[in-house]
Order: C-alpha cells, then structure tokens, then sequence
C-alpha cells in the first residue's frame, strides 16, 4: 500500500474516532471504553496472520501466546461491555439524555 | 478468495466499529453498538481464515482461540460489577501484549528484509505494547488493592523515570539503524520497566483515567502493526480506538476536574500530606441505626450520594428498598451521583439501574448540587473522596479542584462506612468531624438493611 493512502486513511479514522465519540454522558464512560477496549482485541487477526507464516518454534510459541491474549482481549471484552449494558434495559424512560 | 474480496469484507468490518463507537455513545443504542462490534470483530476473523486458506498451523491457531475463549468469557461472565474496571484494564494490557508479540513475530520473519518504516513502526508496536501491558498490570493490581493505592513515589524516582525513557528512545534508534533480535528485546523489556514507572506515581483516583490512556495506547500499536501486517483493517480499527479513546481520557480527565497533564505528573509535584496525621484520634458523632430512621422520618427532602462502599457491600437493592419506603411516606428522594463515584466513570448508574431504580430520581453533579441547601438529610453511602471539601479548600491535596457533591450544604449529614480509614485517594475528610455530621459504621448493607427497619417501625 502506497504512504499516501495509508496517511489519508490514518487521518480520516483519527477524526472519525474524534467525531463520534464527543458527546458522551459520563454514564457510558465505561461501558465505552469497555467497547473501544475489545475493538482493539481484533489484533487477533494479526496474531492469525504472523501464527500463519511462523516457521521456527520461537515465532509460532510467540504467535500463539499473541493469539491467546488477544483472544481474551475481544472476546472477553464484548462480554463484560455486554454485561455492563445490561444494566440499563428496562430503563428506556428518560435515558436518552 | 482474492485480495479485492479480502479488503472489501475488512472494510465493512471497519465500518461495524465505527458504528460500534457511535452506538456506545448513546444509553438507547449501547447495547447493540457493542453487538455491531463483536460482529464485525467476528467477520474480521472469519475473513481471515477464509483469505489464507488453508492456513499454516491451523492446529495451533484453532488452539490457541479455544485457551483464550476459555480463560476470557468465563472471567467476564463472573466477574462482580465493583470488579469490572480492573477487568477492563487487564483485558487493555493483555491486548497491548498480543500486539508487542505479533510486532516480536513479524520482525523475526522479516529478518534483514525489513524497510526501514516497517522496522519503526514494529519498534513503536514493540514499545508502547509493552508499556501498556505493565502499566495495565499495575492498574490492576492498584484496583484489585493487591497493592498501595496511594502513589508510589520514591526519592529521585523523576530521574530513574527521565533515564528509563531516555534509554527506551536511545535503543529504539539502535533497533532502528543496528537490527537484530537482541536490541528488541532489550528494548521490549525496557517498555515493560518504563509501563510500570509510569503508572505507580499515579493516585488512587486517578487510575481510571490511566486506564482510559493505556487503553488509547493499545489502539494505536494496533494501528501500527496493521502498517507492519499491510492490514488496512488493523489500522482502522487501531486508529478509532486510539482517536476515541484520546478524546474519552480528555472527558474523564474533565469529568474530575483534573487537566490531563496534572493527572499523569501530579505524584511529581505532591507534597506529603501532613493532614491526614494530624487528624488522628478526633472525635466523631456515630450514631445507631434508629438515630439515623427519626432523622429520615421527620425529613422532607433526602439525597442519597452512593459510592464505591456500596457496590462493595452490593447494598443497590437495599438502597432502593429505603428509597422506596421514604417515597411512600412522602419524602422527596433524589439519589446524587458524582460522575466518578465508584472505581469509574458511570459506575453508580449502572450499579443502580441493576437495582431497577428510576431514570428520574439519578441527579447528576450539576442539577444536585444547587438543592443541598434545602435538602434536610444527604446520606453518603460509601462514598468518600467525591463528598471531600479539601477538594475546595485544600490547596495542594491530591484532589484538589476535583469538583464534588456539596453535601456539606445540607443540614445533616449520615455517612454510612465501615471504618474511619480514607476514601481511595488516601486524604482525611474533614467532613466527618463536623458537628452536623452522624456517622453510622458497619457494612452498608447491614446498616441499610436496619434503617430500612428501624423506618418501617416508626
């Protein structure tokens, strides 16, 4: 991929992450950074990918160790975000603040 | 399946975390924001098995999912609500290591044939990764209180700090001009040294914006190692965590009053408190669980201020129940909630919506604070350090300028506690020794559950 183009996707993605996120409630504080927490667990598809060309004991122990973090890190953490958010149902009255 | 195919699918996926982000930023549609990005976390993975089919080390791979599910669903499944932050802290760090790792892995594959940008941007995965993962670390086990929640501050420990980052920079270049495994992993332990210098000064109260910035660190070694991967997906998705999560600091950062910079370098500048020594062995007014039902009783209005003293007894139940009960005998009840009461942001809310408690009797910060003058009784429920005045009057406490609930405005004041020991933040509350201060010691529930009774008997 050329520089630019990596550049340009950075940059939009940097606003956009900006953007949809600036007028939060202090009430989902959590549970968002909860969420953004197991967004960034889809390191799991490099950990797959370097597992997948590993080719000395050391590199696929390593892979798999980043496999298994990264595992728990998405996984895990769309659960407990799920869990946080639970919470709040049944409450649709006046929540929308 | 071609590479056209490939990019298209990690695009949508890209577009379920942004609209992943945007539906966690509303209470109505937080729920299925979080389940739009599990399913494009899911269709990220998927792709991937699919595009490097058949893939090398399946066995292992397939594996390796299994042990991590294993160890992840079930801890977030019985993990209890005072414990979900430092859940979410451990869950940052370890995905801050698995990207050192995959960062580890590539540049040993690559070996000499590494450019020199993939070779920087594997350095910076390699050091923020790292710095991440201990940091996270020790989070957690200030949060689990395994250890000191006060800031750890030794003598010229601003310098050990200074020449950490200073070598942890200095390898880097070396890692960048030299190559070779052995720097890296000079570096990579250097990162982890570094992780934990940063975050041991830091207070108590101030974790939770510290996990809030490792978590944005975390986002963007992703984004790095999709540079390092050639994955636009990684980088997408890294940079959405890294922007939102810069931005969710800066708020939680507010929310307390705290300036960013003051959080991360204020152990720096903190001086001993002497305070806390000399209010030893003062006298306090504690009462009995039926002082504490008359003075409700004879109440008009009451504010309930819950803290983290209550999720820790898990009282939300029992609260509720006296908030109902001085309801029928028309009291006028509000709960106020401070947005950093607990261990996190929001922490309160959800504790007490578990508790089925109406939407309409939480009062933020600014909508209570104006009514504690005409308020009769605030009751503060494990609360501490949110209902501190030395926040207002005591310049150079670790707390300072942090805005608080004005509980102090009201003509009586309950603390319910389980001990004279200080809130998270480790400072004395002047507020217990005022003379319109009762305090009625014990677990909160227990204590709760007695007034609740105590109130029914009158």
């Amino acid at each position: 991929m050329d520089a630019m183009a990596i550049v340009s996707i950075f940059v939009l993605a940097v606003f956009v992450g900006f953007e949809v996120v600036s007028k939060v409630s202090s009430t989902l504080h959590t549970p968002l950074m909860s969420g953004a927490n197991a967004i960034h667990g889809v390191i799991l598809v490099g950990a797959i990918i370097v597992a997948d060309h590993s080719e000395t004991t050391l590199e696929l122990s390593l892979s798999v160790a980043a496999i298994i973090l990264a595992t728990i890190n998405m996984i895990g953490g769309f659960v407990v975000t799920d869990r946080m958010l639970e919470m709040f149902k049944g409450n649709k009255k006046g929540a929308d603040k | 399946m071609n590479r056209t195919m490939y990019d298209l699918i990690g695009l949508a996926a890209g577009v379920c975390f942004i609209l992943a982000l945007k539906g966690l930023s509303h209470p109505k549609t937080a729920r299925r924001g979080n389940l739009i990005g599990a399913l494009g976390a899911t269709i990220a993975t998927l792709v991937v098995f699919a595009y490097n089919a058949p893939l090398n080390n399946l066995g292992w791979i397939v594996g390796a999912i299994a042990v991590g599910s294993l160890i992840g669903v079930p801890a977030a499944r019985r993990v209890q609500m005072t414990q979900m932050p430092q859940l979410v802290a451990l869950f940052n760090g370890v995905g801050g290591g698995a990207a050192a790792l995959v960062a580890i892995v590539e540049y040993l594959a690559l070996g000499d044939g590494a450019s020199t940008a993939v070779v920087i941007f594997t350095v910076f995965t390699v050091v923020v990764g790292c710095v991440s993962f201990s940091g996270s670390i020790i989070t957690f086990l200030k949060l689990q209180e395994l250890m000191t929640t006060r800031p750890v501050v030794f003598p010229g420990g601003r310098f050990v700090i200074a020449a950490t980052l200073a070598a942890v920079l200095g390898v880097s270049g070396w890692v960048v001009v030299a190559l070779g495994t052995t720097p890296l992993l000079i570096l990579a332990a250097l990162s982890l040294l570094f992780g934990v210098l940063f975050v041991l000064p830091v207070g108590g109260a101030d974790v939770p914006i510290v996990i809030s910035l490792l978590n944005a660190f975390t986002g963007l070694t992703v984004a790095a190692s999709g540079y390092v991967l050639d994955s636009t997906l990684l980088i997408i998705a890294g940079t959405l965590v890294g922007a939102s999560g810069t931005i969710l600091t800066r708020l939680m950062a507010d929310a307390m009053g705290r300036s960013l910079f003051g959080t991360l370098f204020g152990a720096f500048t903190a001086k001993p408190q002497d305070a806390a020594a000399a209010g030893e062995e003062r006298p306090v007014r504690s009462g009995s669980p039926d002082d504490v039902a008359i003075l409700l009783n004879y109440a008009r209005r009451v504010v309930i201020v819950p803290g983290f003293g209550l999720a820790v007894a898990q009282a939300q139940h029992t609260v509720r129940e006296l908030a109902d009960l001085m309801i029928s005998k028309g009291i006028d009840v509000a709960y106020g909630i401070h947005p950093v009461a607990g261990r996190m942001p929001g922490h309160m809310n959800v504790l007490l919506a578990e508790a089925n408690v109406p939407y309409d009797q939480l009062a933020e910060m600014d909508e209570v604070n104006p009514t504690f003058g005409q308020t009769d009784v605030a009751i503060v429920i494990g609360a501490n350090d949110v209902v501190n005045p030395a926040a207002q009057t005591t310049p150079g406490c670790p707390i300072y300028g942090m805005p608080i609930l004005e509980v102090s405005n009201s003509a009586n004041v309950i603390f319910l506690k389980r001990s004279m020991r200080p809130g998270f933040a480790g400072i004395e509350n002047e507020l217990l020794y005022d003379p319109k201060t009762m305090l009625l010691f014990g677990d909160a529930k227990a204590s709760l559950t007695k007034v609740v009774s105590a109130l029914k008997a009158l």
